[in-house]
């Protein structure tokens, strides 16, 4: 029983982080019904970014914090300037899909000029002894990642709920001419989707990485699992991809834990061709509601 | 003269013997093995050619395909003494066989579902090769030479011709594909699926052909790759394989199946150059990438065909 809480402990805890990467996709498919291929490389880049102000400039943790997430948000910024906008009006999926391989190999790239190959690692958030829970260990860290998943729940629901702003981006993604002919602004909607996202994924990144450590070629496994997770909750509902993210979390260590570690990332992409090829509508949705939520 | 420059028998015919000749008079052996890893990486780029640019279909999983091809070329020759040529077609064959599994349910998704399914399929060979290959992570040798007939091919000129030829020939028969009435309604895939659908035709059967034969190429060029360079290691086959493919491709320049064997000449060569910076390679490729999609999206060659043009014009 120990044992078994302990993996799903430890579940929980990658769950997490691929539902933060879950829902960076999720937001920008929602507005723009592109997936951003690069998003993994957005969770690395959050991790040393995060490691560079906080070890090498030795600011505080909080300052450290804020400004990796605007970093994020930035790099969100400016992939989405430099190389969506363009061609975006032409709607070659092809293209655009090429376009965020080739951003994703770029980001990595200068993740490497700037830091090299090796791995990263900070302190958590707060030290302390690890808490044990009906015998299970449940590292500090893994409580904030709880705390901020929870808030960032709290945020969407507010933000797409009561805020004017929020309530144009789901018109937008609910139907992009109709939101247009409302004079919302349609540009703007796919900019603030590529920050946000980039603020997302940055963020799983600067929260796991006190535990496993990142390196500048984590990204493309990363952008696998995060998708994985998407399409198993649904793309297109938020709550949905973060059940999916967690879901994968939970199975992929329980299979790490009894059957044999190596099949833990074969799994993840097992499930991510039958959810593919059986339900692309994902678990929580039917195929109505997918294509009712999209085109 | 001009209608001969026109005519695509003489312009390959010509193409190939240029390559060769390059072989025969620099006779180094470092440039030789350059020259054939262009071949292979060349006639692997054909087959995403076709798939991207005539049917419009992407894949992110050819890595998958050369993999396969290669070790089970190689698992023949070495462990069950098939004759390597024997290995080399069968393992061929058996790996466009597998193709079908991923396909017929991969072929009914589109755009970024199909990108991302075959990059799992990708993924999924890389991981187990890895766990379950001969020699795990760290690859295994001894692999046997290709043989034609008791003819072991030793030698570099030999592999060289060898991987030209086939090429050749497969690149003459895909060119006269496209010019048939199959390659006409692949264009048409490219453009309008729906109209292809109104016109009744099957549309799924079509996409498995192309798709198999996609990766019959690339299985094959895996299985050559593996009898010349006689060890593997699951590191070839990641998926950058597949992004240099998607390079070679697009910067080749995508609506000609010229596109291949011009950006894979391109793409393989590119390193040589840049050896100093060898470290930054991937940061190298991702800005060439980056840019070729954003500004020549018809690829480098098609763009500095119009330059030289514009220039010209200047002139007279």
């Amino acid at each position: 029983m120990e044992l078994f809480l302990q993996y799903f402990f430890s579940g929980l805890t990658v769950g997490a982080i691929y539902a933060l990467i879950a829902l960076s996709f999720n937001i920008i498919y929602n507005t723009t019904s592109i997936l951003n291929l690069a998003q993994g490389e957005f969770v690395v880049l959050g991790g040393l970014v995060m490691w560079f102000f906080l070890e090498k400039l030795k600011l505080p943790y909080g300052t450290s914090f804020l400004l990796s997430l605007s970093i994020g948000g930035l790099v969100g910024l400016a992939m989405e300037r430099l190389t969506i906008r363009p061609v975006l009006k032409t709607a070659d999926p092809l293209l655009l899909i090429l376009i965020t391989i080739a951003f994703s190999i770029l980001l990595r790239g200068v993740l490497m000029f700037l830091f090299g190959k090796e791995p990263y690692g900070y302190p958590p958030l707060s030290e302390g002894e690890p808490i044990v829970l009906w015998g299970a260990v449940l590292q500090r860290q893994v409580i904030w990642i709880f705390i901020f998943v929870i808030l960032i729940m709290i945020f969407l629901y507010v933000f797409f709920n009561q805020t004017m702003f929020g309530r144009a981006m789901k018109a937008c993604a609910i139907d992009r001419v109709s939101a247009k002919l409302m004079g919302i602004k349609t540009t703007q909607m796919v900019m603030v989707s590529f920050i946000l996202s980039g603020i997302f994924a940055s963020l799983a990144g600067i929260l796991i990485t006190p535990i496993t450590f990142v390196e500048y070629d984590k990204g493309p496994l990363l952008t696998i699992k995060g998708f994985t997770s998407a399409i198993l909750g649904g793309l297109g509902s938020n709550w949905g991809v973060m059940a999916g993210g967690f879901l994968l979390g939970i199975l992929e260590s329980l299979t790490a834990g009894y059957i044999h570690s190596g099949l833990k990332d074969v799994l993840a992409l097992l499930i991510l061709l039958t959810m593919l090829l059986f339900k692309p509508a994902g678990l929580f949705q039917t195929a109505e509601q997918a294509r009712l939520r999209k085109l | 003269m001009k209608k001969l420059f026109h005519n695509y028998y003489f312009s390959t015919l010509l193409f190939y013997l240029t390559i060769l000749l390059l072989g025969f008079i620099i006779k180094d052996p470092y440039v030789i093995t350059i020259l054939i890893f262009a071949g292979l990486n060349a006639l692997s780029a054909l087959g995403l050619s076709l798939l991207m640019g005539l049917a419009g279909q992407i894949s992110l999983g050819q890595n998958g395909f050369y993999g396969l091809g290669a070790y089970l070329s190689a698992i023949f020759a070495l462990n069950y003494q098939i004759p390597v040529s024997l290995a080399v077609l069968l393992s061929a064959l058996i790996s466009s066989f597998l193709a079908i599994f991923l396909a017929i349910p991969a072929l009914r998704l589109r755009g970024h579902y199909l990108a991302v399914a075959t990059l799992g399929f990708g993924e999924i060979v890389y991981l187990l090769l890895n766990e379950w290959g001969p020699g795990g992570p760290s690859g295994f040798g001894n692999i046997p030479k290709l043989s034609i007939g008791g003819l072991v091919l030793e030698d570099p000129l030999s592999y060289l011709v060898l991987t030209w030829t086939i090429f050749c020939l497969f690149f003459l028969l895909l060119q006269n594909l496209s010019r048939s009435t199959f390659g006409k309604t692949l264009h048409a895939l490219h453009s309008s699926e729906v109209a292809l659908r109104t016109l009744g035709i099957n549309i799924l059967s079509l996409k498995l052909k192309i798709f198999i034969f996609s990766a019959f190429l690339t299985a094959l060029s895996g299985a050559l790759y593996a009898h010349f360079i006689t060890f593997l290691s699951p590191a070839n086959f990641s998926v950058f394989y597949s992004v240099l493919l998607l390079m070679m491709v697009m910067l080749g320049g995508i609506h000609t199946l010229w596109g291949a064997p011009l950006g894979a000449l391109f793409i393989t060569l590119l390193p040589e150059v840049l050896r100093p910076f060898k470290e930054y390679d991937v940061l190298i490729y991702g800005f060439i990438l980056t840019i070729s999609l954003i500004f020549f999206r018809k690829g480098i060659f098609q763009a500095l065909e119009k330059g030289i043009k514009y220039v010209l014009s200047f002139r007279s």
